[in-house]
């Protein structure tokens, strides 16, 4: 039996899916909806931490932070961003190919987002070894210096604002990847004609997962890279 | 050999339907889950235990003469440590609710069973990290990890014992979203809101505070781990940080995360008084909303914590303010639960005893509070031993004592087995009068000025260090005993029928212990919660073949 | 040392605000005494009044209760409970006020914590360990700060206890009203000898005091100390401390503390003890307004006690009359002589060039 029928079969099928504690579809649709909701309210509760200490120290000590933003590459920050903004388009038009049952629409998509993620992983990779040859990294290598190669006026909370940079992409980086590794199995199962028009439930949640995950970097970008754009940089 | 007095039940229930390791291991039954963490829980509780016999051994002299200075400030952190993250956070609502919430709202099981059993796995990966630490060498900057003492100075293992934690909070997380979600999306028909047991409401109003609290500890303790590690200045000034923002940022958790410990064991005892008062609870629906309140408030007050820290005194002043607000609704709860026992059909099983040592012993430490949240007496008070006495009360003479409320009263329902009354009454008490020897000295301690975290003190200290160490071991017998007739109950008790007590609730309506699909048939709810005029009051049932 | 003392269930009121938080405690107390007999009381007599009998129906007759008289009682118990619970927070609030509002013309004292003892140094010079004299019926203002990890000052007897923590000035302040020998405790966990990081306050009357000083340690006050800090460290080279001497380049320090500074970024700040400390460790971060960022930074050439003595010198330089300018060598001290304490640490009798190692002024605090 090849990939269509078997989906066509599972179309009729309304018990296909339904996990055996669950009542009916309807119910186990409302239970991943709202399971996926509260758990997108913990990530801002996590990432919500990383901002407060963002907040606090970039009111506390503006002149570092203006000088150490004005390290980041504003051109590639904003072509990651319009990657990721381009990469939840084309999540959401797969939601809206597995409504339709159109299964190699649906798969299509699904590729196109995981490219449109791994452009953006990848360009995050180059900031970092950028970041690693010019010894931006916290910790025993940094060494912080200005244009001229004097050290800088304040190294320690230049390193503050490094620090909350990789920490805040770093874990959003982590999401992304992890974000990654789901949309592989999915694109798998999408293959496989696993998901109907009456059940897709995981597109659908992963599709909440992705845009929050976008969300986030849309407040990362103007926070890490915007603010305070003097000109006035570190080399 | 002793013969089992009764024969042995062979219907089929959650216990029996599957046999070997892997059936539990790899199981999705909430029930089941629940035993796991039952396990698991109590070796915590064991090992935490034992750190809190060596502190009360070492401080019944001034002098420190059982332990040096460093290994004591590691047995004091790590009985906090255990204690809290792993014992307190997780007992009711990981055990208890798990077993019943499904049950009490005539569901199969959790929205998501599968989420369930990992959040155990998470739970038991923190621990064993926590292990590992204790037993190669420990921690020693207090359960609190002020810096830079822990990011800067501490020789312990800082980093794993964050580490432990840090994990662990995603146990709470899952487990959280799991009844947030179940409570709102898998009742029975019938079965609105205001119909559902005052566990169901205490334990999704500590749901919410576990999943909008726990995040805020697991990034701090993440920042801090970086810190350490790489020597970068969050919370160290020598770096460039900020200490007093750590505190702000640990308490943002820490704080919310006793009402994670004490609302559980609300619901429990709401239960428990009801059913030995035959009588629905006195203001329903004010005790369900003072556990919202509660869960609202509590984010609201961490400042508290920070009084004497620098914390400017016109923040202090709010949080002092909204630390009364949320003492508020539990004194309705007190006041609700005493008008339930008026004109009730009191019968003091062991379950009714604890739930009344609760009322005492809660009272008391919320009272403390009281005295804490006041600024001017904090400056005195804070991180004295009056402290330490006011959250003993909270948490063993609240929560710990809800918690063993719980587990006698639902032990048939789980085991189908009944312990042997005599012993658990004689325990209660012991528990609650070796409570009180252990702790309140400690109130006077405190106000005599006695810090906190003192591995050796001054001789006037002496008398009522003495005492309160009299009182521990009475109190360490009182928690040895149930353990061991709990054990012997799952042989040797009396077989328990579906509901021995006369309770209402959905989960005496079907057997002890109940079926792994829970019920034959979903229940359809038709009256309202706590109807005791139609309970069935099924002492025992034996069946045979 | 202090001689052990009896069992005892309070400390001594030995400070003005001592009393009012003893009221505030029976108050307290009183309330929880109530409301925790009322409810064990009521709980008991329940419990027997109600216990279930053979001739009890098996439902009570008042299993339903939902009548207005419910809502009342609700509205009773939570307003009673919060009408006393708002008594309490605005008379905790009225004493925290107090404490943290040292009065103007204060004795000022400095602390130094660290693990695990507290160094004490007096303005006129006087330095101690694990030990503080003080006198009777005076405002005394603690102004304290850690080499390394938090602590905390609590003194019992006088019911005040404030944080010490690194990289910056905390206050706590308190007026003896009784002599005597009181605990000091570290109050915040600080590591191995946490419990053993203790002293003892020695109230004594005025004349005692004044001649318990006079022994003290023979370097010159604080402020002269600072002084010669200040030259030592060539901080003269650019900044006038001479009234009436202007260099372009650099603040005159002449009646700057306390006063407000005008920053470059428009802002303007206090220039208190922290703003000092700030300047010196820190010069990048507060520019003043008119003023090049060029102030190199003094970290790591000067310890935490070397800094209070540059802040009590730089508070010296409030009076217009000025200093001696910084050419002027100091004269060799001949020998100790007494002095009252005075707030402008103008003319003194110096001390040994700072940085000699003076002898501990008291015994090491027990363990």
């Amino acid at each position: 039996m090849d990939n269509e029928t078997l989906m066509l079969e599972h179309e009729q099928d309304e018990h296909y899916g339904l996990q055996h504690h669950f009542e009916n579809q309807e119910q186990q649709k409302d239970a991943s909806t709202i399971g996926m909701w509260t758990f997108l309210l913990t990530e801002i509760m996590f990432f919500g931490g990383l901002f407060l200490a963002y907040f606090i120290y970039r009111q506390w000590y503006p002149a570092a932070f203006a000088a150490a933003s004005n390290n980041t590459d504003l051109w590639l920050g904003a072509a990651n961003t319009t990657v990721l903004i381009c990469s939840s388009l084309t999540m959401a038009m797969g939601v809206h190919a597995a409504a339709l049952g159109k299964r190699t629409m649906l798969v299509l998509f699904l590729v196109l987002t995981l490219m449109l993620g791994g452009i953006f992983l990848g360009v995050k990779a180059y900031e970092y070894h950028d970041k690693w040859v010019k010894h931006e990294i916290p910790g025993a290598h940094f060494e912080c210096r200005d244009e001229k190669g004097a050290p800088c006026a304040d190294e320690q909370h230049t390193q503050l604002f490094f620090s909350l940079y990789f920490g805040m992409t770093g874990l959003h980086a982590s999401h992304m990847i992890i974000g990654f590794g789901i949309l592989l199995v999915l694109i798998v199962q999408s293959w496989q004609g696993k998901f109907t028009s009456g059940w897709h439930t995981p597109i659908e949640m992963f599709g909440l997962y992705w845009h929050f995950v976008d969300i986030v970097w849309i407040f990362l970008f103007p926070l890490l890279y915007l603010i305070d754009r003097s000109g006035r940089g570190l080399h | 050999m002793i013969e089992a007095k009764y024969p042995v039940r062979e219907k089929k229930n959650y216990l029996n339907a599957e046999h070997g390791l892997m059936s539990w291991l790899l199981t999705k039954d909430h029930k089941r889950i629940a035993i796991l963490y039952l396990y698991a829980v109590t070796f915590f509780f064991v090992i935490g235990g034992l750190f809190a016999a060596l502190i009360r051994l070492e401080l019944a002299t001034p002098a420190g003469d059982l332990l040096d200075s460093n290994t004591y400030n590691k047995v004091f952190t790590m009985h906090g440590v255990i204690m809290i993250f792993f014992f307190l956070i997780p007992s009711i609502p990981a055990i208890l609710g798990n077993f019943l919430i499904p049950l009490m709202i005539g569901a199969k099981d959790l929205a998501f069973p599968r989420i369930n059993l990992i959040s155990w796995y998470i739970y038991m990966v923190g621990g064993l990290i926590g292990t590992f630490v204790v037993c190669t060498g420990g921690v020693d900057t207090g359960w609190t990890f002020y810096t830079p003492f822990s990011s800067s100075y501490s020789n312990g293992y800082v980093v794993l014992t964050a580490l432990a934690a840090f994990i662990n909070g995603f146990s709470s997380i899952l487990t959280g979203l799991n009844f947030i979600v179940t409570v709102h999306r898998m009742r029975a028909p019938g079965l609105t809101w205001f119909r559902l047991p005052l566990f169901v409401w205490a334990h999704y109003a500590t749901s919410a505070v576990m999943i909008l609290g726990t995040p805020v500890i697991a990034v701090t303790l993440f920042l801090l781990m970086l810190e350490r590690g790489l020597h970068i200045g969050f919370f160290d000034p020598a770096y460039g940080g900020d200490p007093v923002l750590f505190q702000h940022l640990f308490w943002f958790y820490s704080h919310p995360a006793v009402y994670i410990m004490i609302l559980p064991s609300m619901g429990v005892i709401s239960e428990v008084i009801s059913t030995f008062s035959s009588k629905k609870p006195f203001g329903y629906t004010f005790i369900a909303f003072s556990s919202v309140a509660i869960a609202v408030f509590g984010f609201l007050v961490w400042g508290h914590h920070l009084f004497v820290s620098s914390q400017s005194a016109y923040a202090g002043m709010v949080f002092s303010v909204l630390s009364y607000i949320v003492a508020i609704p539990s004194a309705v709860k007190i006041f609700n639960w005493l008008a339930t026992m008026y004109k009730g059909n009191i019968r003091l099983e062991t379950p009714m005893l604890y739930a009344i040592g609760f009322m005492g012993l809660f009272t008391i430490g919320g009272l403390t509070g009281l005295f804490l949240a006041a600024m001017g007496m904090d400056v005195h008070l804070t991180d004295t031993y009056f402290v330490v006495a006011h959250f003993h009360y909270v948490m063993v003479g609240g929560a710990v004592t809800g918690y063993l409320a719980g587990l006698h009263f639902w032990w048939p329902k789980m085991t189908g087995r009944m312990y042997p009354q005599g012993w658990s009454k004689v325990s209660a008490i012991m528990v609650f009068t070796g409570f009180n020897l252990t702790f309140f000295p400690q109130f006077l301690l405190g106000y005599m000025g006695m810090p906190r975290r003192y591995h050796v003190y001054p001789p006037e200290f002496a008398v009522l260090n003495v005492l309160s160490s009299a009182g521990a071991s009475l109190l360490g017998i009182g928690f040895l005993i149930p353990g061991i007739y709990f054990i012997w109950s799952l042989k040797y008790g009396k077989l328990a029928g579906a509901n021995p007590w006369g309770a209402t609730g959905l989960e005496w309506q079907t057997a002890s212990p109940p079926p792994t699909e829970n019920f034959a048939i979903t229940p359809v709810v038709t009256h309202e919660a706590y109807d005791y005029s139609t309970v069935v009051h099924e002492e025992e049932v034996v069946h045979v073949g | 040392m202090m001689e052990a003392k009896s069992f005892q269930l309070f400390p001594e009121q030995a400070s003005t605000i001592a009393a009012h938080v003893d009221g505030l405690y029976a108050f307290l107390v009183l309330v929880s005494a109530f409301f925790s007999l009322l409810i064990a009381f009521l709980v008991v007599w329940f419990a027997v009044k109600y216990r279930q009998r053979p001739d009890s129906p098996a439902v009570p007759a008042h299993a339903d209760d939902h009548s207005a008289g419910a809502m009342v009682l609700e509205i009773v118990w939570t307003v009673i409970p919060l009408g006393l619970s708002m008594i309490m927070f605005a008379w905790g609030v009225s004493i925290y006020f107090t404490e943290s509002r040292p009065p103007a013309d204060s004795m000022e004292i400095y602390v130094t914590g660290k693990q695990w003892m507290w160094k004490i140094q007096h303005m006129e010079g006087a330095r101690e360990i694990n030990e503080l004299h003080i006198p009777i019926d005076r405002d005394i203002k603690l102004t304290m700060t850690s080499e390394d990890v938090i602590h905390d000052f609590y003194v019992p007897a006088f019911r005040t206890k404030a944080d010490v923590l690194p990289g910056r000035y905390t206050t706590e302040w308190f007026k003896p009203t009784k002599v005597g020998e009181y605990h000091i405790f570290c109050a915040e966990y600080c590591g191995t000898k946490h419990s053993g990081m203790i002293g003892t306050v020695y109230v004594m009357s005025q004349n005692d005091y004044n001649e318990w000083l006079a022994h003290g340690s023979g370097e010159g006050s604080m402020a002269e100390q600072g002084q010669a800090l200040f030259n030592q460290l060539g901080c003269g080279n650019c900044h006038p401390s001479v009234i009436n001497n202007q260099n372009g380049r650099c603040p005159n320090l002449v009646g700057l503390f306390g006063t407000r500074v005008e920053l470059k970024d428009g802002t303007n700040v206090r220039a208190d003890e922290s703003y000092i400390r700030e300047s010196v460790l820190y010069p990048e971060s507060k520019i003043v307004a008119g003023y090049d960022n060029i102030m190199p930074t003094f970290k790591g050439l000067i310890s935490e006690e070397g800094m209070l003595k540059l802040v009590e010198y730089i508070k010296s330089l409030r009076t217009k009359n000025g200093t001696m300018s910084t050419a002027t060598p100091l004269p060799v001290q001949t020998g100790a002589t007494p002095q009252t304490p005075t707030k402008a640490g103008a003319m003194k009798t110096a001390a040994r060039p700072a940085g000699a190692v003076p002898a501990p002024a008291a015994p090491q605090g027990t363990r």
